[in-house]
């Protein structure tokens, strides 16, 4: 059943008229107790919305990886952290050149982004040699390596566990200051749109079929006279730029990198982000990355309510514990609800319309080494 | 040489934690094909309530550290096969959301334990004998060593017995061999996925409290931060095999020591390297076998 809304122009009606409303939201004063911290004006809320759209760019880099091309990797914060210290740290370094300010805040991001390229093909060209459980090994490995130099402060750039700050004075004063917290906000929607348009045309490409077939049956590609190295490199390496874009937002945003964006654990919550939203779907990143970010804000919040710290410590504990609802939640989204959110949606709706079957998110299903 | 001799008997004694973890880790995977993320939080598990039980004992004493073991190993045991029995179970032979479930435990089971005991380790008493040092050949070991190194030889050769002498042991080295040939042959190999994850589990919750005597403290993340390590001496020794483990558990512990005193604290880079180097000469590990 074709109606206006399955077809091309529908879905680009559909997804400008999201962008629109999310581009006005600094304009706005709603609000929604219990979700947002404060009305969507205030710069508290808006920090809150654009970190979390910048976590579902992020989401969207990992989805690449792990959803179209079927690949476990425990690394994908490298890049994310690469693209957060890259451009403080290039920042810091060409700040005495003498540059005009805008002149070195453009070198440094498409340094930035060179660098995030070059660690993206290093890291892929070695883990890619090997796939499954030992692929995930190897990105595991590399990541904690990173983490650990990161910690140390090794060649004394990163600042070890204080991390490293923004330089604001070389940074365009629109993105500097609370007062300018909406443009930050725009700036997060624009690198989540240019993170979804780039998955969309990676995906749509020819490189982007041959991976997916990769992941469905990797001798037939092979026997096909395709090489699926190569294309699999291809894809982790732009994965590792978007993921180092979403970082650069990040940097702009929270003005400061700490070691905690670069370890497994940050990965695990990609993990659980893209398979609490669905693997497989671009808008289960999206929407995973919101409402885990909104969530985890609002349990941590929760966590100090009062009638919380009333109860008996049986059910307080758990209950003041972000993390551990999270956690559980995502267990039970494995067990009963492989589709995630967008999944359990498009059975909704599918059951109401016509009877197709659902179909299962390819992705889980034939990743097995 | 002393220097040599004492870098060589701390890594062996790191060696053998890092055994006592990743021997379920391997075994679990070699026959269920799971990675299992949630092994950390057995042996942390086990390390606070070993701690709880055995400071009410006596703390500070042996027959606290001993009951301690006990039991830890008994609540790594019933811990990992209830893991086994509700969390994996039912997600029969889909392996990657079997790891993912295990992943979403750990997670979670790590904010339980901050919850519960705080997210600063807890500093414990040990025996005063563990505390003190012992001269070999110039070289002031650790006493703490040679209990890990102890227990895991003894863990060791229990495992080794179970498997060579026992007909579930049987049943597990033929399903780590060719599962689908044990099935077929009519043998509900399920119940040995049960048992070997308790077996894993014990071993992991014996680690966790010998785990808290190496470091002198129990704490929330110390199964986490194992774990890794863990996974890297067995990826190295090939995943599924127990000889594998055990080497890759030396190796990769005694070349951690040396890389942290000669290399100036370069222990966890040459350890990734070392990982590197074997993957991409022997993508099955040291002691891996090709799977079919």
């Amino acid at each position: 059943m074709r109606t206006f809304f399955t077809s091309v122009w529908g879905k680009l009606v559909v997804g400008a008229v999201i962008v629109g409303v999310a581009a006005m939201l600094p304009l706005l004063a709603i609000d929604i107790p219990g979700i947002l911290p404060g009305p969507t004006y205030t710069p508290g809320t808006l920090t809150v919305l654009a970190y979390a759209m910048l976590i579902a760019a992020l989401a969207l880099s990992y989805h690449l990886i792990f959803g179209v091309a079927g690949l476990l990797s425990f690394g994908h914060a490298m890049f994310f952290a690469a693209g957060a210290y890259g451009l403080g740290i290039i920042l810091k370094l060409l700040a005495p050149s003498g540059m005009p300010a805008e002149a070195v805040f453009l070198v440094a991001i498409v340094l930035t982004l060179v660098i995030a390229l070059v660690l993206g093909n290093l890291v892929g060209a070695l883990a890619l040699r090997v796939t499954g459980i030992s692929f995930a090994m190897v990105t595991l490995a590399v990541a904690q390596a990173m983490n650990v130099m990161i910690r140390r402060n090794v060649g004394g750039l990163t600042g070890g566990e204080e991390g490293v700050r923004l330089p604001v004075d070389v940074v365009p004063d629109v993105l500097v200051g609370v007062v300018n917290t909406r443009n930050l906000y725009w700036l997060a929607l624009a690198i989540l749109v240019i993170v979804y348009l780039a998955c969309v045309w990676i995906e749509r490409s020819r490189l982007g079929h041959v991976v997916a077939a990769a992941r469905e049956n990797e001798l037939r590609v092979t026997v096909l006279g395709l090489r699926p190295y190569f294309v699999r490199l291809f894809l982790f390496a732009g994965a590792a730029v978007l993921a180092a874009v979403a970082g650069i937002g990040f940097m702009l945003l929270q003005s400061s990198a700490t070691p905690r964006i670069s370890t497994s654990d940050f990965t695990l919550t990609l993990l659980v982000i893209v398979v609490l939203g669905g693997v497989g779907y671009r808008w289960g990143a999206i929407v995973g990355g919101i409402v885990y970010t909104l969530l985890d804000q609002r349990l941590a919040a929760l966590a100090s309510a009062e009638w919380i710290r009333g109860l008996p410590d049986v059910l307080r504990i758990p209950l003041s514990e972000p993390l551990f609802i999270l956690g559980m939640l995502f267990v039970l989204v494995v067990m009963f609800a492989p589709g995630g959110i967008v999944g359990l949606s498009h059975r909704v709706t599918q059951r109401r319309g016509s009877k197709r079957d659902v179909a299962e998110p390819k992705a889980l299903q034939d990743m097995e080494a | 040489m002393s220097t040599v001799l004492l870098l060589l008997i701390t890594g062996i004694g790191l060696g053998a934690l890092y055994f006592l973890v990743a021997s379920g880790l391997s075994l679990i995977y070699g026959l269920m094909g799971v990675l299992n993320f949630a092994h950390g939080s057995f042996l942390t598990l086990a390390g606070f309530l070993g701690w709880e039980v055995g400071r009410r004992i006596g703390d500070g004493t042996w027959a606290g550290l001993l009951t301690g073991m006990l039991v830890g190993l008994v609540v790594g045991a019933v811990v990992a096969a209830l893991t086994e029995l509700i969390f994996i179970r039912p997600l029969y032979n889909r392996h990657i959301e079997q790891v993912l479930v295990t992943v979403g435990l750990g997670l979670a089971s790590v904010a339980l334990f901050e919850g519960i005991w705080g997210t600063d380790p807890i500093q414990i008493r040990l025996p005063e004998w563990l505390g003190g040092t012992t001269d070999v050949l110039g070289a002031n070991i650790p006493n703490d060593r040679w209990l890990l190194i102890a227990t895991a030889v003894v863990v060791l050769v229990l495992i080794v017995l179970f498997l060579q002498r026992t007909s579930y042991g049987l049943v597990i080295r033929a399903g780590v061999e060719n599962r689908t040939m044990v099935t077929a042959l009519g043998i509900d190999v399920r119940r040995a996925f049960t048992i070997v994850f308790a077996i894993g589990g014990a071993a992991a919750g014996l680690g966790g409290v010998l785990a808290s005597v190496y470091y002198g403290q129990v704490g929330a993340h110390q199964g986490t931060s194992l774990l890794i390590y863990a996974f890297i001496v067995t990826v190295i020794g090939g995943l599924g095999s127990l000889t594998g483990a055990a080497i890759a558990s030396v190796l990769v512990a005694v070349i951690q020591q040396f890389a942290n005193f000669y290399l100036g604290g370069t222990g966890d880079l040459a350890i990734v390297l070392a990982l590197a180097a074997v993957l991409l000469v022997r993508p099955t590990g040291l002691m891996g076998k090709v799977k079919h």
